[in-house]
């Protein structure tokens, strides 16, 4: 164990000092799909301090294809990802401090999340979440890495609050649709290379050494061999609604939380109760009779017919086998009542 | 008309006039683009009125949600 970081410690920039402030450091990654496991696997070889792991979803076996910390056995037993990313985490490297988060990150859930945080990784696969979580990046001064991919194609940016322009300054309006992993699929290598260019700018920023930062907006097609880098840095808005003069963060707005979402890459859709609330799943299970009944430590997967329904302990349901909000609407309140 | 996109220099058809033009024939149009023109950043209000020349340098990153 003694050596087990000299490889890097050998590498000039980290050296031991290096070493020594990244074992102090507390990384936030939301998501933990594809972009959430790689970057994870990489912070906690390095030996990061802490890393906090936040995820609303569990395994599946089409997950394992690129999602790099999870076995035949989380798919088989339908692990929720934050808990099955913890595990493995935990035998790669047992000094790391994980802490699994099996929720909905929005508002709420981020100001609790983000005490403490030195960076975040941005593994999410939707831009609603992406705005919240600039939004309070912006607020508590904390820097964080925008990654995203479909296909061979992959793209990445290190946001620096007060420094760099924010995410909303990029994109000016919320991106609606476009290509998703749903619709055109997704390479291994695309994701890898995403996860090469957030994670090395995460070792920069927790070392300090914010010269070494890449600086640019960067993009890539492993396919069609093409490779990207633009400066934005005179982007920046001083009139931004989130990161300008007169900043109201308005992604962090309590009329801006989003009760039901269609999941990136799945036939599904989310709801989320309107209030916090525990969901007794033992309780749960004597009053579906009808149906299929799985359950374990996590959630509970009941399918009736062609439908699947999926209770998480957090109070959230994941409606299986739709797109139609109405419909999935329909199903959660007909067996929940 | 010939291009440097991305790295790469072809030769655009007629039609590929203007900024937009460039986007639509890259299926890029509606998509959350940054383009840069020849080292500088476009505004999106003036990718209908940019004019491309033969030659001109240009870089197209647009956004993707998945993760
Ligand atoms: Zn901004």
């Amino acid at each position: 164990m003694q050596d087990r970081y000299s490889r890097q410690t050998l590498f000039t920039p980290i050296g031991v000092q290096g070493q020594e402030k990244l074992k102090e450091k507390h990384v936030l990654l939301i998501g933990a799909g594809a972009l959430g496991t790689g970057n994870a696997e990489q912070l906690a070889r390095a030996g990061v301090g802490k890393l906090s792991v936040a995820d609303r979803d569990y395994v599946e076996y089409s997950n394992l294809q690129r999602q790099q910390l999870f076995s035949e056995q989380d798919a088989y037993e339908r692990v929720p990802k934050a808990i099955a990313a913890k595990n493995r985490l935990q035998e790669v490297n047992s000094l790391v401090d994980v802490r699994a988060y099996v929720q909905d990150v929005q508002a709420e859930e981020f100001e609790q999340l983000i005490v403490g945080v030195d960076l975040i990784i941005d593994a999410t696969d939707n831009f609603e979440t992406r705005l919240i979580l600039n939004d309070i990046a912006q607020k508590y001064n904390v820097p964080w890495i925008y990654g995203g991919c479909v296909g061979s194609y992959g793209l990445s940016y290190t946001i620096i609050p007060g420094v760099t322009p924010c995410l909303n300054c990029l994109l000016e309006t919320v991106p609606l649709g476009g290509a998703t992993c749903d619709t055109e699929g997704i390479i291994g290598p695309a994701v890898q290379m995403v996860v090469a260019h957030q994670s090395a700018e995460a070792l920069k920023i927790l070392v300090e050494d914010v010269e070494a930062l890449h600086g640019k907006l960067i993009s890539f097609d492993m396919w069609k061999n093409q490779y990207t880098g633009i400066k934005v840095s005179n982007v920046r808005k001083d009139a931004c609604p989130s990161c300008g003069k007169e900043r109201q963060y308005p992604f962090l707005a309590p009329g801006n939380q989003t009760k039901t979402a269609v999941l990136c890459g799945r036939d599904t859709v989310q709801i989320r109760p309107p209030h916090k609330m525990e969901r007794d799943l033992d309780q749960l299970r004597e009053r579906l009779h009808e149906g299929e009944v799985e359950q374990n430590p996590f959630l509970l997967a009941y399918t009736l017919g062609t439908q699947r329904l999926v209770f998480f302990k957090d109070g959230r349901v994941l409606i299986h086998g739709t797109k139609d909000v109405t419909e999935a609407r329909r199903l959660y309140y007909k067996i929940v009542g | 008309m010939t291009l440097h996109v991305n790295g790469e220099m072809s030769a655009y058809p007629e039609e590929v006039a203007t900024i937009s033009d460039l986007l639509q024939y890259h299926e890029l149009n509606g998509q959350m683009v940054i383009v840069e023109y020849n080292q500088t950043i476009v505004d999106r209000t003036a990718y209908a009125t940019t004019r491309l020349c033969s030659g001109d340098q240009l870089e197209l990153v647009h956004f993707v949600g998945g993760g």
